[in-house]
Protein backbone atom coordinates (compact mmCIF):
# COMPACT_ATOMS: atom_id res chain seq x y z
CA UNK A 1 0.00 0.00 0.00
CA UNK A 2 1.17 3.44 -0.74
CA UNK A 3 1.00 5.97 1.84
CA UNK A 4 -1.48 7.64 0.42
CA UNK A 5 -3.99 5.10 0.60
CA UNK A 6 -2.67 4.58 4.74
CA UNK A 7 -3.72 7.70 5.14
CA UNK A 8 -6.61 7.68 3.23
CA UNK A 9 -8.34 4.63 3.01
CA UNK A 10 -9.22 4.58 6.58
CA UNK A 11 -11.71 7.65 6.09
CA UNK A 12 -13.75 5.80 3.66
CA UNK A 13 -13.52 2.20 2.44
CA UNK A 14 -11.27 0.97 5.67
CA UNK A 15 -13.03 3.26 8.06
CA UNK A 16 -12.74 1.58 11.80
CA UNK A 17 -16.33 2.38 13.16
CA UNK A 18 -18.38 1.57 9.50
CA UNK A 19 -16.47 -1.17 8.13
CA UNK A 20 -14.13 -2.85 10.80
CA UNK A 21 -16.50 -2.19 13.92
CA UNK A 22 -13.93 -1.42 16.30
CA UNK A 23 -14.16 1.67 19.43
CA UNK A 24 -17.69 1.67 19.38
CA UNK A 25 -17.91 2.07 22.85
CA UNK A 26 -16.91 5.25 23.24
CA UNK A 27 -18.01 6.42 19.75
CA UNK A 28 -21.36 6.05 20.73
CA UNK A 29 -21.18 7.45 24.07
CA UNK A 30 -19.68 11.20 23.49
CA UNK A 31 -21.46 12.12 20.61
CA UNK A 32 -24.32 13.98 22.29
CA UNK A 33 -22.60 17.25 21.27
CA UNK A 34 -20.06 18.41 18.95
CA UNK A 35 -17.67 19.26 21.27
CA UNK A 36 -16.59 16.52 23.07
CA UNK A 37 -16.90 14.44 20.15
CA UNK A 38 -14.11 16.42 18.20
CA UNK A 39 -12.29 16.72 21.54
CA UNK A 40 -12.64 12.64 21.99
CA UNK A 41 -11.53 12.45 18.22
CA UNK A 42 -8.45 14.43 18.28
CA UNK A 43 -7.48 12.62 21.57
CA UNK A 44 -7.59 9.20 19.81
CA UNK A 45 -6.27 10.15 16.98
CA UNK A 46 -3.08 11.45 19.00
CA UNK A 47 -3.34 8.15 21.20
CA UNK A 48 -3.62 6.24 18.36
CA UNK A 49 -0.57 8.01 16.07
CA UNK A 50 1.57 8.13 18.82
CA UNK A 51 1.48 4.43 20.37
CA UNK A 52 1.75 3.21 16.86
CA UNK A 53 4.70 4.75 15.93
CA UNK A 54 6.53 3.92 19.74
CA UNK A 55 5.55 0.19 19.37
CA UNK A 56 6.31 0.39 15.61
CA UNK A 57 10.09 1.16 16.99
CA UNK A 58 9.74 -1.67 19.66
CA UNK A 59 8.55 -3.80 17.26
CA UNK A 60 11.87 -5.91 17.54
CA UNK A 61 12.49 -5.97 20.85
CA UNK A 62 9.20 -7.15 22.45
CA UNK A 63 8.87 -10.51 23.00
CA UNK A 64 5.58 -11.91 21.80
CA UNK A 65 4.48 -13.73 24.52
CA UNK A 66 3.97 -10.46 27.08
CA UNK A 67 3.44 -7.70 23.89
CA UNK A 68 -0.56 -7.20 25.05
CA UNK A 69 0.73 -6.10 28.24
CA UNK A 70 3.57 -3.72 26.92
CA UNK A 71 0.84 -2.53 24.45
CA UNK A 72 -1.70 -1.41 26.98
CA UNK A 73 1.25 -0.20 29.21
CA UNK A 74 2.31 1.99 26.46
CA UNK A 75 -1.25 3.36 25.34
CA UNK A 76 -1.93 3.64 29.26
CA UNK A 77 1.12 5.64 29.52
CA UNK A 78 -0.60 7.91 26.73
CA UNK A 79 -3.76 7.98 27.57
CA UNK A 80 -2.53 9.26 31.23
CA UNK A 81 -0.68 12.11 29.56
CA UNK A 82 -3.98 12.93 27.66
CA UNK A 83 -6.66 12.89 30.71
CA UNK A 84 -3.79 15.45 32.41
CA UNK A 85 -3.83 17.69 29.75
CA UNK A 86 -7.29 17.64 29.56
CA UNK A 87 -7.79 18.26 33.26
CA UNK A 88 -5.76 20.88 33.22
CA UNK A 89 -6.38 23.16 29.71
CA UNK A 90 -10.08 21.72 29.08
CA UNK A 91 -11.51 20.81 32.23
CA UNK A 92 -15.28 21.67 31.42
CA UNK A 93 -15.12 18.65 28.75
CA UNK A 94 -13.35 16.82 30.64
CA UNK A 95 -15.87 16.78 32.89
CA UNK A 96 -18.66 15.73 30.48
CA UNK A 97 -16.22 12.44 29.15
CA UNK A 98 -15.89 11.37 32.27
CA UNK A 99 -15.02 7.86 32.14
CA UNK A 100 -14.80 7.52 28.40
CA UNK A 101 -11.12 9.70 28.71
CA UNK A 102 -9.78 6.48 30.43
CA UNK A 103 -11.44 3.93 27.93
CA UNK A 104 -9.02 5.27 25.17
CA UNK A 105 -7.01 2.82 26.35
CA UNK A 106 -9.24 -0.10 25.98
CA UNK A 107 -10.35 1.57 22.89
CA UNK A 108 -10.45 -1.26 20.29
CA UNK A 109 -9.03 0.63 17.41
CA UNK A 110 -5.81 1.44 19.02
CA UNK A 111 -5.02 -2.11 19.96
CA UNK A 112 -5.95 -3.29 16.43
CA UNK A 113 -4.04 -1.06 14.83
CA UNK A 114 -1.00 -2.08 16.81
CA UNK A 115 -1.69 -5.50 16.33
CA UNK A 116 -2.67 -5.62 12.77
CA UNK A 117 -0.27 -2.88 11.45
CA UNK A 118 2.47 -1.02 13.55
CA UNK A 119 4.23 -4.55 14.66
CA UNK A 120 4.65 -5.42 11.18
CA UNK A 121 5.60 -2.39 9.50
CA UNK A 122 7.93 0.45 10.08
CA UNK A 123 7.91 3.35 12.03
CA UNK A 124 6.58 6.16 9.15
CA UNK A 125 4.20 3.97 7.81
CA UNK A 126 2.55 2.98 11.32
CA UNK A 127 2.66 6.70 12.30
CA UNK A 128 0.37 7.78 8.68
CA UNK A 129 -2.06 4.18 9.29
CA UNK A 130 -2.05 5.55 12.95
CA UNK A 131 -3.85 9.17 11.95
CA UNK A 132 -5.92 7.95 9.02
CA UNK A 133 -7.86 5.31 11.29
CA UNK A 134 -8.13 8.07 14.05
CA UNK A 135 -9.11 10.47 11.72
CA UNK A 136 -12.04 8.15 10.25
CA UNK A 137 -12.59 7.44 13.97
CA UNK A 138 -13.39 11.18 14.38
CA UNK A 139 -14.88 12.02 11.25
CA UNK A 140 -17.64 9.17 12.17
CA UNK A 141 -18.25 10.75 15.77
CA UNK A 142 -18.51 14.41 14.29
CA UNK A 143 -21.31 13.10 11.77
CA UNK A 144 -23.00 11.56 14.50
CA UNK A 145 -22.98 14.45 16.86
CA UNK A 146 -23.53 16.83 14.04
CA UNK A 147 -27.03 15.36 13.75
CA UNK A 148 -27.86 14.53 17.42
CA UNK A 149 -26.40 17.71 18.85
CA UNK A 150 -28.43 19.89 15.63
CA UNK A 151 -32.19 17.59 16.04
CA UNK A 152 -31.75 17.02 20.06
CA UNK A 153 -30.79 20.53 21.16
CA UNK A 154 -31.06 22.65 17.99
CA UNK A 155 -27.32 23.97 18.69
CA UNK A 156 -23.96 23.18 16.89
CA UNK A 157 -20.79 23.48 19.39
CA UNK A 158 -23.44 24.55 22.02
CA UNK A 159 -24.37 27.81 19.27
CA UNK A 160 -28.01 28.19 18.44
CA UNK A 161 -28.72 27.42 14.93
CA UNK A 162 -32.66 26.49 14.84
CA UNK A 163 -34.09 30.12 14.20
CA UNK A 164 -36.13 31.09 16.99
CA UNK A 165 -39.38 32.13 14.77
CA UNK A 166 -39.58 27.90 13.90
CA UNK A 167 -40.08 27.32 17.67
CA UNK A 168 -42.97 29.94 17.60
CA UNK A 169 -44.64 27.69 14.86
CA UNK A 170 -44.39 24.65 17.14
CA UNK A 171 -41.20 23.14 15.68
CA UNK A 172 -39.97 21.44 19.08
CA UNK A 173 -36.26 19.69 19.66
CA UNK A 174 -36.67 15.56 19.58
CA UNK A 175 -35.56 14.84 22.88
CA UNK A 176 -35.07 11.29 21.80
CA UNK A 177 -31.91 12.49 20.22
CA UNK A 178 -29.70 13.39 22.93
CA UNK A 179 -30.80 9.48 24.79
CA UNK A 180 -28.58 6.74 24.13
CA UNK A 181 -30.44 4.82 22.00
CA UNK A 182 -30.92 7.92 19.26
CA UNK A 183 -26.58 6.96 18.81
CA UNK A 184 -27.21 3.59 18.30
CA UNK A 185 -30.38 3.75 14.97
CA UNK A 186 -28.01 6.86 13.76
CA UNK A 187 -24.99 4.93 13.41
CA UNK A 188 -26.83 2.04 11.89
CA UNK A 189 -28.24 4.60 9.66
CA UNK A 190 -25.13 5.69 8.69
CA UNK A 191 -23.21 2.52 7.99
CA UNK A 192 -26.88 1.74 5.80
CA UNK A 193 -25.87 4.98 4.07
CA UNK A 194 -22.18 3.78 3.45
CA UNK A 195 -22.58 0.31 2.54
CA UNK A 196 -25.51 1.47 0.08
CA UNK A 197 -22.85 3.25 -1.95
CA UNK A 198 -19.77 0.94 -1.51
CA UNK A 199 -21.69 -2.21 -2.92
CA UNK A 200 -18.43 -4.24 -2.15
CA UNK A 201 -18.90 -3.89 1.34
CA UNK A 202 -22.27 -5.25 1.27
CA UNK A 203 -22.00 -8.60 4.01
CA UNK A 204 -23.57 -11.63 2.08
CA UNK A 205 -26.26 -13.70 3.79
CA UNK B 1 -29.03 -4.32 52.32
CA UNK B 2 -31.73 -2.83 50.57
CA UNK B 3 -29.18 0.48 49.59
CA UNK B 4 -26.96 -3.18 47.94
CA UNK B 5 -30.13 -4.56 46.11
CA UNK B 6 -30.75 -1.14 45.15
CA UNK B 7 -27.94 -0.71 43.43
CA UNK B 8 -27.92 -4.09 41.88
CA UNK B 9 -31.20 -3.31 40.06
CA UNK B 10 -29.82 -0.19 39.27
CA UNK B 11 -26.61 -1.67 37.76
CA UNK B 12 -28.80 -4.35 35.98
CA UNK B 13 -31.40 -2.60 34.25
CA UNK B 14 -31.28 1.00 33.92
CA UNK B 15 -27.37 2.22 33.78
CA UNK B 16 -27.16 -1.02 31.68
CA UNK B 17 -23.89 -1.17 30.56
CA UNK B 18 -24.78 -1.99 26.99
CA UNK B 19 -27.90 -0.11 26.69
CA UNK B 20 -26.97 3.15 28.36
CA UNK B 21 -22.97 3.44 27.93
CA UNK B 22 -22.29 1.31 25.28
CA UNK B 23 -19.38 -0.33 27.11
CA UNK B 24 -18.32 -3.57 25.64
CA UNK B 25 -19.74 -3.34 22.38
CA UNK B 26 -16.50 -4.24 19.90
CA UNK B 27 -17.35 -8.11 21.62
CA UNK B 28 -21.01 -7.76 21.99
CA UNK B 29 -21.89 -7.00 18.33
CA UNK B 30 -19.25 -9.57 17.29
CA UNK B 31 -20.22 -12.84 19.34
CA UNK B 32 -24.05 -12.33 19.61
CA UNK B 33 -24.51 -14.45 16.37
CA UNK B 34 -26.03 -17.69 18.65
CA UNK B 35 -26.90 -17.50 21.94
CA UNK B 36 -25.11 -20.06 22.65
CA UNK B 37 -21.51 -18.67 22.59
CA UNK B 38 -22.91 -15.93 23.88
CA UNK B 39 -23.76 -16.95 26.99
CA UNK B 40 -20.34 -18.21 27.42
CA UNK B 41 -19.09 -14.65 26.86
CA UNK B 42 -21.83 -13.10 28.97
CA UNK B 43 -20.76 -15.62 31.60
CA UNK B 44 -16.97 -14.85 31.42
CA UNK B 45 -17.49 -11.23 31.33
CA UNK B 46 -19.61 -10.74 34.15
CA UNK B 47 -17.22 -13.33 36.29
CA UNK B 48 -14.27 -11.11 35.25
CA UNK B 49 -16.52 -7.95 36.80
CA UNK B 50 -17.40 -9.40 39.55
CA UNK B 51 -13.56 -10.35 40.78
CA UNK B 52 -11.98 -7.15 39.29
CA UNK B 53 -14.06 -4.28 40.23
CA UNK B 54 -14.03 -5.13 44.35
CA UNK B 55 -9.65 -5.69 43.93
CA UNK B 56 -9.62 -2.35 42.11
CA UNK B 57 -11.98 -1.15 44.59
CA UNK B 58 -9.48 -1.53 47.57
CA UNK B 59 -7.02 -1.05 45.78
CA UNK B 60 -8.06 2.66 44.71
CA UNK B 61 -9.11 3.29 48.65
CA UNK B 62 -6.09 1.60 50.35
CA UNK B 63 -3.77 3.26 47.99
CA UNK B 64 -4.30 5.22 45.28
CA UNK B 65 -6.67 7.70 46.80
CA UNK B 66 -5.64 11.42 47.88
CA UNK B 67 -4.59 10.24 51.53
CA UNK B 68 -5.40 6.81 51.35
CA UNK B 69 -1.67 5.84 52.41
CA UNK B 70 -2.21 7.29 55.86
CA UNK B 71 -3.19 3.55 56.72
CA UNK B 72 0.25 2.34 56.15
CA UNK B 73 3.00 5.32 56.49
CA UNK B 74 1.03 7.39 59.18
CA UNK B 75 0.02 11.15 59.11
CA UNK B 76 2.70 12.39 57.12
CA UNK B 77 1.12 10.19 53.71
CA UNK B 78 -1.77 12.07 54.27
CA UNK B 79 -0.52 14.55 51.19
CA UNK B 80 0.43 11.83 48.95
CA UNK B 81 -2.02 11.66 45.62
CA UNK B 82 -1.52 9.34 42.97
CA UNK B 83 -4.77 8.88 41.71
CA UNK B 84 -3.18 9.46 38.23
CA UNK B 85 -1.43 5.95 38.26
CA UNK B 86 -5.41 4.76 38.59
CA UNK B 87 -5.61 3.69 34.68
CA UNK B 88 -2.35 1.93 34.93
CA UNK B 89 -3.28 0.10 37.59
CA UNK B 90 -6.57 -1.09 36.81
CA UNK B 91 -5.84 -2.30 33.23
CA UNK B 92 -2.90 -4.25 34.65
CA UNK B 93 -5.18 -5.73 37.28
CA UNK B 94 -7.85 -6.36 34.27
CA UNK B 95 -5.72 -8.13 32.00
CA UNK B 96 -3.72 -10.39 34.98
CA UNK B 97 -7.10 -11.56 36.23
CA UNK B 98 -8.02 -11.99 32.18
CA UNK B 99 -4.84 -14.29 31.88
CA UNK B 100 -5.67 -16.59 34.65
CA UNK B 101 -9.34 -16.83 33.63
CA UNK B 102 -8.07 -18.11 30.27
CA UNK B 103 -6.07 -20.66 31.35
CA UNK B 104 -8.64 -22.06 33.80
CA UNK B 105 -11.14 -21.88 30.83
CA UNK B 106 -8.55 -23.72 28.99
CA UNK B 107 -8.03 -26.03 31.22
CA UNK B 108 -11.31 -27.30 32.29
CA UNK B 109 -13.68 -26.13 29.48
CA UNK B 110 -11.94 -26.82 26.14
CA UNK B 111 -14.94 -26.58 24.05
CA UNK B 112 -15.99 -22.96 25.51
CA UNK B 113 -12.41 -21.92 25.20
CA UNK B 114 -12.75 -23.18 21.13
CA UNK B 115 -15.92 -21.47 20.80
CA UNK B 116 -14.86 -18.21 22.51
CA UNK B 117 -11.51 -17.91 20.55
CA UNK B 118 -9.70 -14.45 20.37
CA UNK B 119 -12.91 -12.90 22.26
CA UNK B 120 -11.41 -14.27 25.37
CA UNK B 121 -7.71 -12.44 25.61
CA UNK B 122 -10.17 -9.24 23.96
CA UNK B 123 -11.75 -9.54 27.63
CA UNK B 124 -8.86 -7.65 28.62
CA UNK B 125 -9.40 -5.06 26.41
CA UNK B 126 -13.90 -5.00 26.71
CA UNK B 127 -14.33 -1.42 27.30
CA UNK B 128 -16.74 -2.99 30.26
CA UNK B 129 -14.81 -4.41 32.35
CA UNK B 130 -12.57 -1.74 32.73
CA UNK B 131 -15.57 0.83 32.45
CA UNK B 132 -16.94 -0.69 35.56
CA UNK B 133 -13.75 -0.06 37.02
CA UNK B 134 -13.65 3.36 35.97
CA UNK B 135 -17.60 4.27 36.99
CA UNK B 136 -16.93 2.73 40.65
CA UNK B 137 -13.99 5.35 41.20
CA UNK B 138 -16.48 7.97 39.71
CA UNK B 139 -19.44 7.14 41.48
CA UNK B 140 -17.48 6.78 44.71
CA UNK B 141 -18.91 3.33 46.52
CA UNK B 142 -19.02 3.99 50.35
CA UNK B 143 -17.78 0.00 50.91
CA UNK B 144 -16.67 -2.95 49.14
CA UNK B 145 -20.18 -4.01 49.37
CA UNK B 146 -21.46 -1.52 47.22
CA UNK B 147 -19.14 -2.09 44.78
CA UNK B 148 -19.40 -5.84 44.05
CA UNK B 149 -23.46 -5.11 44.18
CA UNK B 150 -22.68 -3.00 41.40
CA UNK B 151 -20.36 -5.22 39.59
CA UNK B 152 -22.22 -8.04 39.94
CA UNK B 153 -25.14 -5.82 38.69
CA UNK B 154 -23.19 -4.60 35.54
CA UNK B 155 -21.92 -8.13 34.59
CA UNK B 156 -25.60 -9.75 34.78
CA UNK B 157 -27.41 -6.73 32.84
CA UNK B 158 -24.58 -7.21 29.95
CA UNK B 159 -25.30 -10.81 30.27
CA UNK B 160 -28.77 -10.02 29.56
CA UNK B 161 -28.33 -7.87 26.72
CA UNK B 162 -26.26 -9.98 25.14
CA UNK B 163 -28.27 -13.49 24.92
CA UNK B 164 -31.47 -10.81 24.04
CA UNK B 165 -29.26 -9.65 20.74
CA UNK B 166 -28.35 -13.31 20.12
CA UNK B 167 -31.70 -14.62 20.42
CA UNK B 168 -32.85 -12.31 17.74
CA UNK B 169 -30.54 -11.85 15.53
CA UNK B 170 -30.73 -16.35 15.10
CA UNK B 171 -34.59 -15.46 14.12
CA UNK B 172 -33.27 -12.64 12.12
CA UNK B 173 -31.36 -14.87 9.45
CA UNK B 174 -34.64 -15.88 8.52
CA UNK B 175 -35.76 -11.81 7.75
CA UNK B 176 -36.00 -9.95 4.31
CA UNK B 177 -33.50 -7.41 5.28
CA UNK B 178 -32.32 -4.46 2.18
CA UNK B 179 -28.43 -5.62 1.61
CA UNK B 180 -26.84 -2.55 2.78
CA UNK B 181 -28.50 -3.03 5.98
CA UNK B 182 -27.73 -6.59 6.25
CA UNK B 183 -25.76 -7.81 9.27
CA UNK B 184 -24.03 -5.01 11.41
CA UNK B 185 -26.45 -2.08 10.48
CA UNK B 186 -29.39 -3.75 11.49
CA UNK B 187 -28.04 -5.02 14.57
CA UNK B 188 -27.18 -1.38 15.39
CA UNK B 189 -30.56 -0.53 15.21
CA UNK B 190 -32.46 -3.44 16.93
CA UNK B 191 -29.55 -2.60 19.85
CA UNK B 192 -31.07 0.90 19.77
CA UNK B 193 -34.72 0.01 20.14
CA UNK B 194 -33.68 -2.21 22.56
CA UNK B 195 -31.99 0.14 24.41
CA UNK B 196 -35.69 2.75 24.34
CA UNK B 197 -37.72 -0.24 26.02
CA UNK B 198 -34.80 -0.77 28.56
CA UNK B 199 -35.98 3.14 29.16
CA UNK B 200 -38.43 2.01 30.47
CA UNK B 201 -36.99 0.86 33.81
CA UNK B 202 -35.87 4.14 34.22
CA UNK B 203 -37.24 5.33 38.33
CA UNK B 204 -37.23 2.28 39.58
CA UNK B 205 -36.14 1.70 42.99
CA UNK B 206 -37.07 0.01 46.21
Amino acid sequence: MTNRQLLLGPLSKNNAILVQILGICSALAVTAKMEPALVMGISVTAVTALSSVILSFMRDIIPTRVRIIVQLVIVSMLVIIIDQLLKAFAYDVSKQLSVFVGLIITNCIIMGRIEAFALANKPWPSLLDGIGNGLGYAIVLLVVAFFRELLGSGTLFGIPVIPGILYQWGYANNGLMILPPAALILVGIVIWIHRARNKDLIEQQ
Amino acid sequence: MENLVNIFIRSTFIDNMIFAYFLGMCSFLAVSKTVKTSLGLGIAVAFVLLITVPINYLIDNYLLKPGALTWLLGEPASGIDLGYLSFIIFIAIVAAVVQLLEMFVEKFTPVLYNQLGIFLPLIAVNCAIMGASLFMQERDYANVAEATSFALGSGIGWLLAIIGIAAIREKLAYANIPAPLRGIGITFIITGLMAISFMSFLGISL
